[in-house]
C-alpha cells in the first residue's frame, strides 16, 4: 500500500473518532508545546548572553591589580600596587593592543537642582569610547586635552539623564558630583537596561580620569596618577588566550616579578566571565527542556495505549483485511501511519501553542525568547519519532494477528 | 464424472487438529477432495463437522496439521505468510455471513480495498470497483455507506469486493445466513451466474434450498466426507 494512501486512510480513521483522537493528541500537544516554549526561552537567554558579550566588547581584556584569590595572600591591601598612567602607555605599545582605557570607578551622588541620584562613576581616557563602543545620543565626547587637564566635564547615561533632566536636554547644564560641579557635554546612546549581569548599563556618569581622581573620588596618598583598572582592546582576529598570556608576561616585566613569583595583578576575559556566570542559566534551561521532553514521552505512552485499544477494537477489521490479501507489513504500516498521524497533527498544534506560550512568557516576564525554525523542526520531528516508536508495538501486534482468530473476534 | 482438466483445488489427506486443554479435537480427519474450475459446490453438515475448517484451509487463512492442499498447482505448505496473503489477494475471493464491510467507508471504497493490497499496482482501481458494483446491481449505490444499505445490498457489496481482485475461486461461508428468503434467492442467483462465468464457487450452508443451487453437494460429518453428490446436468 502506498504511503500517501496509508496516511490518508489513517487520517480518516482519526476523524472517525474525533474526541478520542483529540484527547490522545493532547499529551503530544502539551509535550511539544512545553519543549518548544522551554527551548525558546533558553535559546533567548543564550542569545541575550551573546548580545551582552558583544556589547561589552568581545575583544577586551580587563586588568586589575592584586593577586588572584587562589592561595594565601601575602601582606595587606598595600601589596596591591596600583597601576599608573605610565603602565597604560607601556601596554599601549604592544602591537596587538588597539586601545587601553583606564577604569577608575566609584559611586557618586549627583545633584541637579532639587533632585539627586546615586550612580556609578567611571574616570577614564578617550580609549574608553573605543573599548566600550560608545556613541553619543546628544552632545560630544571629551577629548585628550580635557583628559590631561582634568576638565570639569561629564558624559551621562540615559537613565541618569531621564532621572535628573526629565524632558529637557541635559547638554550644557551643570550637575554636582560629590559636590564638584561638572558641565554635561554629552548623553550616551542607550545600551539597554538589561536585567542580566552588568545591571543597567545606562546608569553611569563618565568623566576624564584626572577629574575623577583629583577632584571627585580623591587621590591615592602613595601613588600619583594611579589607575584602578584597565580595559585593553585586542586587535580583531587576534587570539584572546595568546593576548592574555602576552599581557601577563609583559606586566610581569613592567612590575618586575621574579620568575616563579606570584603575579600581583589579574587579567580577565570579560566574555569568559559572563559565559561562566550564564552557564548556570543554561543548565537550568536544559533541565527544563528535559522535563518537557519527559512529558512528550508520557504523551507517547498515551498514544501507545490508545493504539492498543484501537487494535483490539478493530481486530475483525484486521482479520478482514488479511483475508482479502493484506500482508503483515500492510497492517503494520496502517497502524504506524495512524500513530504517526496522531503525533504529527498533535506536534503541529503543539508547536503553534508553544510559540504562543513563549511569546506570552516574553511579554509577561519581560525576558527574551528566541523562536527559531530549527526548534520547530526538532519538536515536530521528535513527535514523529515518538509516534513511530510508540506506535510500533501496537502495530506489530496487529500485524501478527492470526487471520482466522481475528475474523472470529467479537 | 471427473472433469478432464486438472482440478483447480486438490485436498490430499487433510487433517486439522485443535488442542482444547489437554484434549486433541479432530476438525478434519484425512479429507481428500478435488474441485474443478467453474464448479459450484455446496458444503453441508452439522456444526462442528469440519466444513468451516475446510473453507479456512482452502482460503489460505489457516494451515492443516497434516496433508497437502494445492491451489492452481501450488502446494500451500511451501508458501510463507506473505505468499499466502498474495494468494488470497490474487486468486481467492471471500464472502462472509456477517459481510465484514468497513462501516466508515463507502460501498465503492469497500470494493476497492483488495486492490490497495495488490502486489501489481492497479491503475484503474476505482473504475474496476465501479464495474464490480454494477455487476452485482449496485451501480446506483456506490457512495452509500454499509449502514445505509439493506442486508442483501451489503452482501452484494461484499461479493463485489470479493470479485474486485478477479479471483478464480470464490469462497462463501453461509452467505445467506443473515438474509431473508427472497434476498437469499437473489444472492444465490448472483453466485450461480459467477460460476457459469468460470469462477470456482465453494459455499458453506446448512440450508438445503441454498445448496440446491450448487452443481455438487458435499456432506460432512465428524471431520470426514459423508457424501459427495453431483447434480446430473
Amino acid at each position: 500500500m502506498k504511503i500517501g494512501v496509508a496516511l490518508r486512510s489513517a487520517l480518516e480513521a482519526l476523524i472517525a473518532n474525533p474526541l478520542r483522537s483529540f484527547l490522545t493528541m493532547l499529551g503530544i500537544m502539551i509535550g511539544v508545546a512545553s519543549v518548544m516554549a522551554m527551548m525558546a526561552i533558553s535559546e533567548g537567554a543564550a542569545k541575550q548572553v551573546d548580545d551582552q558579550i558583544a556589547s561589552l566588547g568581545a575583544s577586551n581584556l580587563t586588568i586589575y591589580p592584586g593577586a588572584s584569590r587562589r592561595g594565601p595572600r601575602s601582606g595587606g591591601a598595600s601589596s596591591d600596587q596600583p597601576f599608573t598612567d605610565a603602565d597604560i602607555d607601556l601596554i599601549r605599545q604592544e602591537p596587538f593592543v588597539t586601545a587601553v582605557a583606564a577604569r577608575n570607578s566609584g559611586s557618586v551622588t549627583l545633584i541637579s537642582g532639587q533632585d539627586n541620584w546615586s550612580t556609578s562613576l567611571y574616570g577614564t581616557n578617550t580609549d574608553y569610547f573605543i573599548t566600550q563602543s560608545l556613541n553619543t545620543a546628544e552632545g560630544r565626547f571629551f577629548d585628550d586635552r580635557e583628559v590631561s587637564s582634568g576638565a570639569a566635564v561629564a558624559l551621562i547615561g540615559k537613565t541618569v539623564a531621564d532621572s535628573l533632566f526629565e524632558g529637557t536636554n541635559p547638554v550644557g547644564q551643570t550637575i554636582r558630583a560629590n559636590n564638584v560641579p561638572l558641565e554635561i557635554i554629552g548623553v550616551l546612546e542607550s545600551r539597554g537596561a538589561s536585567a542580566g549581569p552588568g545591571g543597567d548599563r545606562d546608569d553611569v556618569i563618565i568623566v576624564p580620569i584626572n577629574t575623577a581622581r583629583n577632584r571627585i573620588t580623591g587621590g591615592n596618598p602613595t601613588v600619583a596618577k594611579y589607575v584602578t583598572g584597565m580595559e585593553v582592546g585586542i586587535a580583531d582576529g587576534y587570539d584572546m588566550t595568546d593576548a592574555q598570556e602576552q599581557l601577563e608576561a609583559r606586566l610581569r616585566e613592567i612590575r618586575r616579578i621574579a620568575p616563579g613569583g606570584t603575579d600581583d595583578f589579574r587579567v580577565f576575559n570579560i566574555a569568559d566571565f559572563i559565559r561562566a556566570r550564564s552557564s548556570t542559566q543554561a543548565t537550568f534551561g536544559v533541565l527544563l527542556a528535559f522535563t518537557a521532553a519527559v512529558s512528550l514521552i508520557v504523551g507517547g505512552v498515551g498514544v501507545m495505549n490508545i493504539m492498543l485499544v484501537s487494535v483490539t477494537e478493530r481486530t475483525r477489521e484486521i482479520g478482514l483485511r488479511m483475508a482479502i490479501g493484506a500482508r503483515g507489513i500492510d497492517i503494520l504500516g496502517q497502524f504506524l501511519a495512524e500513530a504517526l498521524a496522531l503525533c504529527l497533527v498533535g506536534g503541529l498544534i503543539g508547536s503553534a501553542l508553544g510559540v504562543g506560550a513563549a511569546e506570552l512568557a516574553a511579554k509577561m516576564g519581560e525576558f527574551p525568547v528566541e523562536i527559531s525554525p530549527r526548534i520547530a523542526i526538532i519538536a515536530i520531528g521528535a513527535s514523529a519519532l515518538i509516534g513511530l516508536f510508540f506506535g510500533f508495538f501496537p502495530a506489530r501486534r496487529a500485524a501478527r494477528l492470526n487471520p482466522i482468530e481475528a475474523l472470529r473476534h467479537e | 464424472m471427473q472433469s478432464t482438466a486438472a482440478p483447480i483445488i486438490t485436498c490430499r489427506d487433510l487433517t486439522k487438529v485443535y488442542r482444547m486443554g489437554t484434549q486433541d479435537v479432530y476438525a478434519l480427519r484425512g479429507v481428500n477432495l478435488d474441485f474443478a474450475e467453474g464448479e459450484m459446490t455446496a458444503i453441508m453438515g452439522p456444526s462442528g463437522s469440519g466444513k468451516s475448517t475446510l473453507m479456512n484451509l482452502i482460503g489460505a487463512l489457516d494451515v492443516p496439521t497434516s496433508g497437502e492442499l494445492t491451489i492452481k498447482g501450488r502446494a500451500l505448505s511451501k508458501l510463507n505468510r506473505d505468499e499466502l496473503a498474495d494468494l488470497r489477494n490474487e486468486t481467492i475471493g471471500f464472502v462472509f455471513q456477517q459481510f465484514n464491510l468497513l462501516h466508515r467507508a463507502s460501498a465503492l471504497a469497500n470494493v476497492k480495498l483488495p486492490l490497495l493490497y495488490s502486489r501489481t499496482p492497479v491503475d484503474d482501481a476505482a473504475a474496476r470497483a465501479r464495474e464490480c458494483l454494477e455487476m452485482v446491481g449496485l451501480g446506483d449505490r456506490m457512495d452509500h455507506r454499509p449502514m445505509q444499505l439493506s442486508g442483501g445490498q451489503q452482501q452484494r457489496v461484499a461479493i463485489a469486493r470479493a470479485l474486485a481482485g478477479r479471483p478464480s475461486i470464490l469462497l462463501a461461508d453461509e452467505p445467506t445466513g443473515a438474509l431473508d428468503t427472497k434476498t437469499s434467492e437473489e444472492i444465490m442467483e448472483l453466485l450461480t451466474g459467477l460460476a457459469s462465468d468460470g469462477i470456482t464457487v465453494i459455499l458453506v450452508t446448512h440450508e438445503t434450498e441454498v445448496a440446491d443451487y450448487a452443481t455438487r453437494k458435499i456432506h460432512f460429518r465428524d471431520g470426514q466426507v459423508e457424501r459427495d453428490e453431483r447434480k446430473s446436468a
